[in-house]
């Protein structure tokens, strides 16, 4: 026993280096990481939510100072603000479902065998390297009378009276964006999912197949429980993105006509860009945070509840 | 797996229709865009809704090459992008390595502070930053948008690299290490190598972001020699809101470099999403 422990070479040396392996030798790789984010984005984040309670306009550099809930007060009494917040909700829920349903139609088609598939695979995945500028500019042509088909189309059938730009339509001008949002997101659903796909097992199919059951039984029984954590996940993420997602609206209508595409993450924008007040402007973001927050714990502690395996 | 069943040809029709309708509605914005920008100025009133353009020509990307801005956006955008892409690569694959070889103190705290910059409105620091970087005099500097960018996609790019390493049995370095190399030089000379692929993917896919991003570009750009080719764009839109066939020309433009990318990457996509997914 001593002898060995007289003979381990080395093992001082291996004490010694046991602390930098283990102890700073990850945060050599990891501080480059670490120092940026946390200049670039924390503690800007800290300074965003202090300017919450504080008058920040550039455009009335010497009224500045801390107001308290002032901002929340001022949100509160905004009906802009609540139609924003009602916008948000329509936004977000219309593109999520089209998205979700559509990716895994996708999913599961390009989960089989096909001729041509790695083409047909480039293709449809194409939106997704799109610009979302360039993707709004698009739509926002498509649906432009002069230059679009999409009008017209819609007038053959039946849809619109007349050839008209929805766009313009306090009614209708929320379906525009979330064409294109639906466009744009159907990739980044299929290929989540189709991943997810891949990764299930195959022998599960055949032994399936060799019991008898119909597609739709290995669809219900095998496809989807093995796809639900996916699921639950890649929807929750999407959910916070897309209710956050601002390039797309600002590009096709500002926020327009009359407010009716304005949701929150755009309100934040032309607030801070175009009347340069970022207290404000950073009491509506505190806002959508929280309500994002709380959305988040909500989602967190049904999965509790409901997966209790 | 399910094809083998599928045999009967109805369902066989209906799947390459389904397959059909998905290439079409991905290709017909694009389609359009290309079209118009190719149809003659003169044809686009009268033509403007036709399927297929009478006459095709280059002129509108001519006029855009020769005669405006539009170079100097691309070169301007290029710059921002490649810059980001390639600082951002290199920090991320050094965090991913750290996230899948090591195990220490405050791993969890370091991986959660990532995952909260990924929830957060991004929107909410935009006031803060404009502020910061106008302090600093980088406002209309293409450095302050490569110095953002790079923090906005360091912690995907993270996680990306980490499944990419997960991917790479361990005993490969320690066998390195073994025979004497430092943890350095097998990262360098055994594992880098096989993570090729992924760096690539990683590359590909911040330069997208980065080619994309347009409302902090908007907020800390004003000058027009320092414009990205999305604020270019965007405020040649609404200058010359017109010139349908020169808006297009440059916006087919705008595409190239980021479906370049997208071809290279996209066999990689799901291969390195399957592999993250079978870990998590």
């Amino acid at each position: 026993m001593t002898a060995r422990a007289d003979n381990a070479p080395g093992e001082t040396r291996a004490r010694g280096s046991f602390y930098i392996r283990y102890m700073v030798e990850p945060y050599l790789y990891l501080s480059p990481a670490v120092i940026v984010i946390a200049l670039v984005m924390l503690v800007p984040l800290v300074i965003g939510i202090s300017y919450a309670f504080q008058a920040v306009n550039l455009l009335r550099p010497f009224d500045t100072g801390w107001v308290g809930f002032e901002n929340f007060q001022a949100l509160w009494s905004d009906r802009k603000f609540w139609l924003a917040l009602k916008n948000t909700f329509w936004w977000t829920v219309g593109s999520i479902t089209f998205q979700f349903f559509l990716g895994l139609g996708l999913a599961l088609l390009l989960n089989t065998r096909f001729y041509g598939k790695r083409l047909v695979q480039a293709l449809v995945f194409l939106p997704w390297a799109v610009p979302t500028f360039l993707s709004a500019l698009t739509w926002a042509w498509l649906f432009n009378p002069t230059i679009g088909p999409l009008p017209h189309w819609l007038a053959a059938l039946g849809i619109l009276s007349e050839p008209y730009n929805i766009l313009g339509d306090p009614d209708l001008a929320m379906w525009g964006p979330i064409t294109a949002n639906v466009w744009f997101g159907i990739p980044f659903f299929a290929i989540t999912l189709l991943a997810a796909l891949q990764s299930i097992p195959g022998e599960l199919y055949e032994a399936a197949e060799i019991d008898g059951a119909s597609a739709w039984q290995t669809f219900t029984k095998i496809t989807l429980p093995f796809l639900a954590p996916m699921i639950a996940i890649t929807v929750m993420l999407r959910t916070i993105w897309i209710a956050n997602f601002a390039d797309l609206i600002f590009v096709m209508t500002g926020g327009g006509p009359a407010n009716s595409t304005q949701i929150l993450s755009t309100y934040i924008f032309t607030t801070a860009f175009r009347k340069l007040d970022f207290g404000y402007a950073s009491a509506i973001a505190v806002a959508l945070l929280g309500l994002l927050l709380i959305y988040a714990v909500v989602l967190l502690v049904l999965r509790r509840k409901l997966v209790k395996i | 797996m399910n094809a083998l069943r599928q045999s009967s040809p109805l369902a066989v029709t209906g799947k390459y229709l389904a397959l059909a309708f998905y290439v079409a509605f991905a290709l017909f914005p694009l389609y359009w865009l290309a079209k118009i920008a190719v149809t003659p100025d003169k044809l686009i009133f009268s033509e403007g809704t036709a399927l297929i353009p009478s006459k095709f020509t280059f002129e509108n990307f001519q006029t855009v090459l020769l005669q405006t801005d539009f170079v100097a956006y691309f070169r301007n955008s290029l710059i921002v992008s490649i810059g980001t892409a390639a600082i951002t690569t290199v920090i991320a694959a050094a965090a991913g390595y750290a996230f899948s070889r090591f195990d220490f103190r405050g791993k969890r705290l370091i991986i959660a502070l990532m995952l909260i910059t990924q929830m957060f409105p991004l929107l909410m620091i935009i006031a803060p930053i404009y502020k910061i970087v106008a302090a600093l005099g980088l406002l209309n500097s293409l450095t302050s948008l490569i110095i953002v960018y790079t923090a906005f996609n360091i912690p995907f790019a993270t996680f990306l690299m980490q499944s990419f390493f997960d991917g790479i049995p361990k005993d490969l370095e320690d066998a390195g290490m073994i025979d004497g190399c430092t943890r350095f030089e097998a990262l360098r000379k055994i594992v880098l190598p096989l993570t090729l692929p992924g760096l690539g993917a990683t590359l590909g896919f911040i330069f997208t972001a980065a080619w994309s991003e347009l409302l902090f570009a908007l907020m800390l750009i004003n000058s027009n020699d320092a414009m990205t080719f999305p604020v270019g764009l965007l405020t040649f839109v609404s200058k010359f809101s017109v010139d349908w066939g020169q808006m297009m020309a440059a916006g087919v433009l705008a595409l190239v470099p980021s479906c370049l990318f997208f071809i290279f990457i996209q066999r990689y996509l799901v291969q390195g999403l399957t592999t993250g997914a079978v870990k998590g």
